[in-house]
């Protein structure tokens, strides 16, 4: 780094902007909030754990949708379709791997991480395919793509019924992630905590690209105003597509864990959570990866909580917490400035 | 005499159902500041628009070193080195001025790339970047937007810049900083096409004028020419500089 850089990166007289931390103030107050309400830490720690999980593979899903939005505008509503490829190449690839695996927990995890892999790559083919031919023709018109790409979603359920056939399809976990670790009286599901730590290293790297990377600094700008980062020269249809396809594969990782969450699959498995994910993403702040990020989290804990708390008002519940968030914050929890 | 980087002739620009520009025939000189002036709605941001390819050209030659830039994609026209300020000033409010200084410099991947003799040079120019490096845009001032907007042009050398009003709404010292700017620019011999209201601005700068009405241009010659003559300012800009001054 030249010396005139470095000395601005660290000057004393350099003012730097304040993180937004009341988001996440709100986060760790559900949290905080839920403990005197569930009355037993044992149980409270469980839900929560539940929750971020459950918000980690939302968020899996999410980000790559709320990216595409972002930055080309596009509302895809058929992006539960990668969800559901994604589960049910888990099927076909942990099936056709559990002879091999046996009993062995090393290998049942390799299989695993194989079917994340698989499902990866077959959802980001086809979501360069799906970009191509439904999404490229729609640009710009809302109305169009929101047609469209629910017609795309309901013909990739049917391919999925023709290849998979309509019946739902147990997803079991392996033995090495059934079962719970046990903290004092509460009790951590195994599966639960890899999640977590899959999304959060999801979610590192996801901001390592998009904060310490020139393609990152492309798509946060894309995400502003495509035209001036046309007038600088870059191709914003390129890196659409290349974001597309990521976004595609990230929702096929996440069809892989929230397949294994529920434990089975059926080819609707997108289209129910379709309506959460456009939750998080309005809550995070269309755009908004960190906005998605917590807005996921927010979701899974308030779903665990109500669940438990007061199951008749829990299908309500991230309605309600998307109404009292916009009345907050209209915009989203992180705001993209310039939409 | 210096031959023209750009030249437009009879070109035709379309926006939707509507025609804007009825046969544009522009000669921008190289190393020289040409203006564009016109009343409001006269085409004049269309104009570098349509150069720009963010709106295409329905008819007529558009020439960047004789090359055509007819049916050239945006990036396409940026990478033979024309920069575009627009007149919203196209800043990544989101991003500190650090990143959009980055992301203008195509030959940079960050910041340690970027080409500190000339940044010095920006700084030089615009000291307000430098003490808000790694603030994010959105939070400057309207004035120190616009700075940011030019030095983001300048960031890497380029054969043309393309600014429409960079004065729009700014405060006289900051007007007079930009001039300043521009004509440190000129004397480096930058070739600038500078679409402006303002025109004390317009005469402190401009070596060449071109006025649009309609959608045409109705009049081109030396700007020295056009503020020597005010008949011809209140018959083409309906302006006398004895008011403007």
């Amino acid at each position: 780094m030249t010396s005139a850089i470095a000395a601005l990166a660290t000057g004393a007289a350099v003012p730097k902007a304040r993180f937004d931390w009341k988001p996440i103030a709100l986060l760790v107050g559900i949290a905080a909030l839920g403990l005197p309400l569930i009355g037993s830490p044992s149980t409270w720690i469980t839900l929560t754990v539940a929750g971020l999980a459950m918000g980690m593979i939302v968020f899996i899903i999410a980000s790559g949708l709320t990216l595409v939005f972002g930055l080309m505008d596009v509302l895809n509503f058929g992006h539960g379709v990668f969800i559901a490829l994604g589960a049910f190449i888990a099927t076909s690839v942990m099936g056709g791997m559990s002879a091999w695996a046996g009993d062995s927990g090393a290998a049942n995890l390799v299989a695993v991480f194989t079917a994340m892999l698989v499902a990866m790559a077959v959802a980001g083919a086809v979501g360069w395919a799906f970009e191509r031919v439904i999404v490229r023709p729609v640009y710009g018109l809302h109305l169009k793509q929101i047609l469209i790409t629910m017609g795309g979603m309901i013909v990739g359920e049917e391919i999925i019924k023709v290849i998979w056939g309509p019946l739902q399809i147990p997803l079991p976990l392996p033995d090495v992630l059934r079962g719970a670790y046990l903290l004092g009286d509460a009790a951590v599901e195994k599966y639960r905590v890899l999640a977590m730590l899959i999304g959060a290293l999801v979610f590192a790297a996801l901001a390592f690209t998009l904060n310490r990377t020139k393609i990152g600094l492309l798509i946060r700008a894309g995400v502003q105003d495509r035209e001036m980062v046309e007038s600088l020269g870059y191709r914003i249809r390129q890196l659409f597509v290349g974001v597309f396809v990521a976004g595609s594969a990230l929702a096929g990782l996440g069809g892989v864990l929230w397949g294994l969450y529920q434990q089975t699959v059926v080819p609707q498995i997108g289209g129910q959570v379709t309506v959460l994910l456009f939750i998080v993403i309005i809550i995070g702040g269309l755009g908004s990866t960190l906005g998605c990020f917590v807005g996921a989290l927010l979701v899974g804990l308030m779903a665990n909580y109500t669940g438990f708390l007061a199951p008749k008002v829990a299908l309500f519940s991230n309605i309600g917490l998307m109404v009292a968030v916009l009345l907050w914050r209209p915009q989203g929890l992180y705001p993209v400035t310039n939409r | 005499m210096t031959g023209n980087l750009l030249e437009l002739k009879g070109v035709h620009t379309h926006i939707g159902a509507y025609h804007i520009l009825h046969g544009v025939n522009l000669q921008v000189p190289e190393g020289r500041v040409t203006m564009l002036l016109g009343r409001n709605g006269a085409g004049k941001t269309t104009t570098l628009r349509t150069i720009m390819g963010l709106w295409p050209a329905s008819q007529g030659e558009l020439r960047f070193r004789g090359e055509s830039l007819r049916g050239r994609a945006t990036p396409d026209v940026a990478s033979l080195g024309i920069a575009y300020v627009p007149e919203s000033m196209g800043i990544f409010t989101d991003l500190t001025v650090q990143e959009n200084m980055v992301l203008a410099a195509r030959g940079a991947r960050h910041a340690g790339e970027l080409d500190a003799q000339r940044l010095e040079w920006i700084f030089g120019l615009f000291p307000a970047l430098k003490k808000f490096w790694l603030f994010p845009a959105g939070k400057l001032s309207g004035g120190q937007k616009q700075m940011l907007a030019v030095a983001r042009a300048i960031v890497e050398p380029r054969a043309l810049l393309l600014v429409d009003e960079p004065s729009k709404g700014l405060a006289p010292s900051i007007i007079n900083n930009l001039i300043t700017a521009f004509n440190e620019l000129k004397r480096q011999k930058t070739t600038i096409l500078l679409v402006e209201q303002n025109f004390n601005m317009a005469r402190a700068l401009g070596d060449t004028v071109a006025v649009m009405d309609n959608g045409a241009v109705v009049h081109a010659g030396a700007m020295r020419e056009l503020a020597d003559d005010q008949a011809l300012q209140q018959r083409l800009l309906g302006l006398s500089l004895g008011t403007h001054q």
